[in-house]
């Protein structure tokens, strides 16, 4: 099935919280083997399953994701 | 499908509010404060409230939120934010007015303000952000703290009969003449943080009714001052502050109150 929705991660501003993978009923999320500039761990999409839903984005706590969905 | 047709302006569902500032927040990874931020930013954009809204800072990690709310800020002294709301509601009554406090900024030291801002009827909103611990200065004891509870001035846990019992000042608030809608929300879930937004944006649209002082409290978690990951920290916060301070309406306009506070005391 095409994917409805995806998002945009603004890496740097990311801190390895990891409060969003809970959020994400389609498991999109997990954390990079590498770090940013700050020395976390960021988010990474791991599948296409994206629908969209903003969960992620709702829950960060520093505003990294921006998401995008067909309509 | 080619993922560059998904992410194009017209599918934008979802990004900071203008409300917010770009300014990274410094707060620790995991905490409730920037979701909280975001919510109550969140609500005076969908209320298109920006450029007549005034906020109140406090001291405690929320000490810098001017830098990060987008709209009229003022710092104010530990505990007083509730007096120097009172006074900018009252010389710019047409502006909406809020607070912005932790749990030992709002019910200790800041205790008197509190209530008597409260109990006045002042037209303002207080977001209280209770974590059950002094998080900026290094995780003490608060007024908040649970029954055995850890914190680093506590670190066999609270006990009652010599540290005294924990303060539920919202419920306390809830009890006075002058308070018109009181709430306790949290954030720290999709669903959470869409309601604990629905009532900041409820509250701020009250003080348009000239009804009274309005409190809106988010039960939130302190990861560093906790000593836990942020994720086990969410677990902890639902599996013990919730119990104790239980989630919902406490007073609301045209009922009064509907919970008696005793739950989970
Ligand atoms: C007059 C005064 N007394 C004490 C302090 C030290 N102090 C700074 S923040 C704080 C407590 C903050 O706790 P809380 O309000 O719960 O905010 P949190 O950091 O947990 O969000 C204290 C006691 C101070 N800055 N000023
Ligand atoms: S928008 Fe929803 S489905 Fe997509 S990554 Fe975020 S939480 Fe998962
Ligand atoms: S919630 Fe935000 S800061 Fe935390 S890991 Fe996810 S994207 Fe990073
Ligand atoms: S000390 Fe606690 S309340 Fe303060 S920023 Fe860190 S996690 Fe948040
Ligand atoms: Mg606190």
């Amino acid at each position: 099935m095409a994917a409805k929705g995806d998002i945009i991660i603004d890496i740097e501003r990311c801190k390895g919280c990891q409060v969003c993978l809970d959020a994400c009923p389609k498991d999109v999320l997990e954390m990079s083997r590498k770090v940013n500039a700050k020395g976390y761990q960021y988010t990474v999409k791991v599948n296409s399953d994206c629908t969209g839903c903003a969960n992620c984005a709702i829950v960060c706590p520093d505003a990294v994701i921006s998401v995008y969905r067909v309509k | 499908m080619a993922e560059q047709s998904i992410i194009s302006p017209e599918n934008l569902v979802y990004k900071k509010t203008d409300v917010m500032t770009d300014r990274e927040l410094h707060y620790c990874p995991g905490c409730g404060h920037g979701t909280a931020h975001r919510m109550l930013a969140e609500a005076i954009d969908e209320l298109g409230i920006q450029s007549e809204t005034i906020g109140v800072a406090p001291v405690g990690c929320s000490v810098l939120a001017y830098y990060y709310l987008n709209v009229d800020m003022q710092e104010a002294a530990h505990g007083r934010a509730p007096a120097v709301a009172t006074g900018i509601k009252r010389v710019f009554p047409e502006k909406y007015v809020f607070t912005y406090q932790g749990d030992g900024d709002l019910a200790a030291i800041g205790t008197a303000e509190t209530i008597h801002a409260c109990n006045r009827g002042e037209n303002i909103l207080i977001v209280f952000i209770n974590n059950g611990i002094y998080g900026m200065t290094g995780g003490q004891m608060a007024p908040t703290t649970l029954p055995g509870m850890k914190s680093s001035t506590c670190p066999m846990g609270r006990d009652v009969l010599t540290m005294g019992n924990p303060l539920k000042i919202t419920e306390l608030v809830a009890q006075l003449p002058g308070t018109y809608y009181v709430t306790r929300q949290s954030v720290h879930t999709p669903g959470n943080a869409r309601k604990a937004k629905r009532a900041m944006k409820k509250a701020l649209e009250y003080q348009k009714e000239n009804k009274g002082a309005c409190l809106v409290e988010v039960v939130s978690n302190c990861p560093s001052g906790w000593k836990m990951n942020p994720v086990d920290s969410n677990k902890w916060m639902e599996e013990n502050m919730f119990p104790f301070y239980q989630l919902g309406d406490i007073k609301v306009p045209g009922k009064g109150l509907v919970s008696d506070g005793k739950n989970g005391s």
